[in-house]
């Protein structure tokens, strides 16, 4: 057994073949290249198989992990698939942008004392095979019940409970606000990091089961959470997000050039405006770029900044490094691609011309203090530190709210002091009967992975209600 | 996708009419509020106010003028064609209410923007006085339809071709300065128009509502491209307006972001009369 153990240990982690950071920073394709069959499976047999996996107790929705990869290391790649799909609807996203670092390749033993198994790469080559090389077939569907879910919102949550659903013998139909499908995995997460191929496969494959899709349907507007009771849905999902965004409140704040992080990756990622103009839709290109924030969204804002084309990309953050959000990989990719980290610094007013367009901005130097409720230590301006920084481009990425144009036509729906939905956490259930809510609309912005779980919690209780009632 | 069953042209072809089978938005709409439309899938999402609803018929009608890319792809759709994407209602409607007297100020195509909305004040049962302006005769919109949408109509060009001579806003202080009990201004038009007939309406102390056009992308809250300035505090014109108190809003602001784009929007504009032309 021992002597079994060493000898696995000594095949290193393979690494995911990427572009190279000085071709791929100019470039809107994806940025690794994916494993093949041969070291997907050498990287499979580095998984000690756990008796009692740690690495399951990391992932949100307990991914079976040492059995997937089990399959893939005897290069049974469907089935390999098909058991991730029992737990997860979609892997080839997750595999993609899950924080696996402090998830399951956080808690894998093999990471003890080398590199974690790269559960994350094996995730994606299984769902990236089957959706070029698989049958297609689609998983056996439960006869029709006769009872209709609408399913607000296309973002992972309310994928995954349509899917959930659809297979059970409901009548689902999923309502979008925007005109594609996907929720931030279409207008938020860019093509460089999720091929959007990718959301629009997973979205085909659900209307291939049965669930229809309707696009352009701002539910609070063009028809009304009441409503849709009246044409007869017996059951609600909001999986709506949190699609507000959060500006810093200061002065000069509405020039041209400041734009939400939201704005900027939806002329992006959505509207494609990364190629006008050959297509209609116009985006700032920015010679000195500043992005304020330093999760995932702000390193997908100046990674996308630098591919349009501008000379300096800047992240300014008021903390330090170690506060950053962001998953270790984004960083990671971005630095290599030449954006700086512009680090304890906090931005006070925004400086422009007579147009009206940005050129600068005014800072303050900050240094970490006392811990605060979150347990981070909180920034605190250094006295005498202002300074001025040029720059044509900000974009602001300091998080976002809950979006109140659904729930504030919805009086009898109760919400928290945020104005997120308050939901049950172990059945979605809001306060209003027949109506379920889960992922960012429930929790604020947080993960994918979350924001799908949330949806496989509800999808049980919808089913439960429409076979026994509420 | 989303026909065309109606179109006319007006003003030499400057501005173009599409009715469109909407049947969900048509059902819902109200005066004030508008629609995003994208024509196809390279399309831009383009904000246009609903000038006219009709739930039984299931359609909606825009007016819109042809001033860049977008709007000229949309001018060439024809009778049969289709949008790809129409989005909406969006934005609040009107709150119409009777107060007694109103004037209704348009300009340029605002003109199909206060339609409804005069129509509507002159149901709740207000006395409405409509003026409405353009450059020229040739350039003037919806006459016909305003004098029926309002008690008295009063036109006016900016070159003396047709009606009096002159701007709206002159006509708009004479009527001010004879009726005394005017309750409230709605001024729809270029920004400069609505900041003029507010400075004036300030003067006479009179509630005066504006329709407010910024650049817009999704129209539903989140993006915040669309913020304006009003009473000193940041609104989403998609969501929180596109009506504001004419007195708070800061119309330089708005003028200036209305340019953001304004060189892309020239060279792709056109790129595509060239093409059109060739
Ligand atoms: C730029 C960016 C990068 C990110 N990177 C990562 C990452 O690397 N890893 C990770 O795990 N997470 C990441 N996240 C977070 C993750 O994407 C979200 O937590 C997740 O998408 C939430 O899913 P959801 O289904 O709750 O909502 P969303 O994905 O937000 O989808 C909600 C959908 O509902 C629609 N909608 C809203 N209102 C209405 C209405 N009234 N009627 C109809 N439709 C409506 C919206 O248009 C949207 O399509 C990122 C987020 C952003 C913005
Ligand atoms: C709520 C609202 C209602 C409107 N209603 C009408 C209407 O009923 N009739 C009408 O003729 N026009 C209306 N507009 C203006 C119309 O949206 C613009 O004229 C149109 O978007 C121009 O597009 P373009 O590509 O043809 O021109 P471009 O050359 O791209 O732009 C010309 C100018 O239009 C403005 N503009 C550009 N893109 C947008 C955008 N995405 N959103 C808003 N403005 C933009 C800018 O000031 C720009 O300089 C409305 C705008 C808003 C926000
Ligand atoms: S879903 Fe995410 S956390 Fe779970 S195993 Fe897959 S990559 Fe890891
Ligand atoms: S903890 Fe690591 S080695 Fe153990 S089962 Fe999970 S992935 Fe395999
Ligand atoms: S248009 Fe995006 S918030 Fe108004
Ligand atoms: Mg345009």
């Amino acid at each position: 057994m021992a002597e079994k153990k060493e000898k696995k240990e000594k095949i290193p982690r393979q690494p995911m073949p990427e572009q190279k950071p000085e071709i791929r920073r100019r470039n809107f394709e994806e940025v690794p290249i994916g494993y093949t069959p041969e070291t997907a499976m050498l990287e499979a047999s580095r998984c000690l198989q756990c008796k009692k996996p740690s690495c399951v107790e990391g992932c949100p929705v307990q991914v079976d992990i040492p059995g997937f990869i089990g399959f893939i290391k005897d290069g049974d790649f469907t089935g390999a698939i098909r058991h991730l799909w029992t737990k997860n609807s979609l892997p080839a996203v997750c595999g993609r942008v899950c924080p696996q670092e402090i998830q399951c390749e956080g808690r894998c033993v093999v990471g003890k004392k080398g590199e974690p198994v790269a559960i994350g790469n094996l995730e994606r080559f299984a769902a990236d095979y089957e959706r070029k090389n698989g049958s297609g077939d689609l998983p056996p569907k439960q006869s029709p019940t006769g009872k209709k879910v609408a399913v607000v919102g296309s973002g992972p949550s309310g994928l995954t409970v349509a899917g959930d659903l659809v297979v059970k013998g409901h009548d689902v139909t999923v309502m979008e606000a925007f005109h594609k499908p996907g929720g931030v995995l279409v207008y938020g997460i860019p093509e460089f990091r999720l091929p959007k191929e990718i959301v629009f496969s997973e979205v085909n494959f659900l209307e291939r089961l049965g669930a229809k899709v309707e696009c352009n349907t701002v539910v609070g507007r063009t028809v009304s959470l009441d409503e849709l009771f009246e044409e007869g849905y017996d059951a609600v999902y909001l999986g709506v997000g949190a699609g507000l965004p959060r500006f810093m409140n200061l002065p000069g704040e509405n020039l041209i050039g400041i734009l939400s992080a939201n704005e900027y990756l939806t002329r992006a990622n959505l509207m494609k405006a990364y190629r006008f103009p050959e297509v209609d839709t116009p985006i700032p290109i920015g010679k000195d770029v500043v992005v304020l924030g330093a999760g995932n969204v702000a390193m997908d804002s100046a990674r996308t900044a630098m591919r349009l084309g501008a000379d300096r990309v800047r992240i300014v953050y008021r903390r330090s490094r170690e506060e950053m959000p962001a998953r270790g990989a984004e960083i990671h990719h971005a630095e290599e691609e030449g954006i700086e980290l512009f680090l304890l610094t906090n931005p006070t007013k925004f400086v422009g011309n007579e147009e009206g367009r940005l050129t600068g901005m005014e800072c303050l130097k900050m240094e970490l203090g006392e811990p605060d409720e979150s347990g981070r230590r909180s920034p605190v301006a250094i006295e005498g530190s202002e300074f001025h920084m040029d720059c044509d481009l900000v974009i602001v990425a300091v998080g976002s709210g809950a979006n109140p144009l659904l729930t504030q036509s919805t009086p009898d729906m109760k919400l928290n002091k945020w104005g997120y939905i308050e939901a049950d956490p172990e059945t979605g259930k809001t306060t209003k009967k027949g109506v379920w809510a889960g992922g960012d609309i429930v929790t604020g912005a947080a993960t994918v992975i979350l924001a799908m779980g949330a949806g496989r919690k509800a999808a049980d209780s919808i089913h439960e209600y429409l076979t026994w009632g509420w | 996708m989303f026909k065309i069953v109606r179109r006319e042209e007006m003003a030499e072809g400057t501005v173009i009419l599409n009715e469109i089978e909407a049947p969900l938005i048509a059902r819902k709409a109200k005066p004030g509020q508008f629609v995003i439309l994208k024509a196809n899938e390279e399309g831009e999402r383009v904000p246009l106010t609903m000038a006219e609803t009709d739930s039984e018929k299931g359609t909606i009608t825009i007016i819109y003028m042809v001033v860049g890319k977008s709007t000229a792809i949309f001018r060439d759709l024809k009778v049969g064609d289709e949008y790809q994407d129409v989005i909406g209602p969006l934005g609040k409607a009107t709150h119409l209410e009777n107060v007694g007297n109103v004037v209704c100020v348009g300009g340029g195509t605002g003109v199909a923007v206060l339609h409804p909305i005069t129509r509507g004040l002159k149901d709740v049962g207000n006395h409405v006085t409509c003026i409405i302006g353009a450059r020229n005769k040739d350039l003037l919109i919806l006459e016909e339809q305003m004098k029926a949408a309002s008690h008295d109509l009063r036109v006016c060009t900016d070159d003396g071709s047709y009606g009096r001579s002159g701007f709206v806003t002159e006509e708009l202080k004479d009527i001010l300065d004879s009726d005394k009990d005017i309750k409230l201004v709605v001024a729809i038009g270029p920004v400069p128009m609505m900041k003029f007939v507010s400075k004036i309406t300030k003067e006479y102390n009179v509630k005066t509502i504006v329709s407010l056009n910024p650049i817009m992308v999704d129209g539903t809250g989140m993006c915040g491209g669309c913020r304006v300035s009003v009473g000193g505090e940041t609104k989403f014109a998609c969501v929180d307006g596109p009506e504001f108190d004419g007195h708070e809003v800061d119309y330089d602001e708005l003028a200036k972001r209305l340019q953001a784009y304004s060189e892309d929007e020239k060279k792709c504009y056109e790129d595509y009369c060239a093409l059109e032309n060739a």
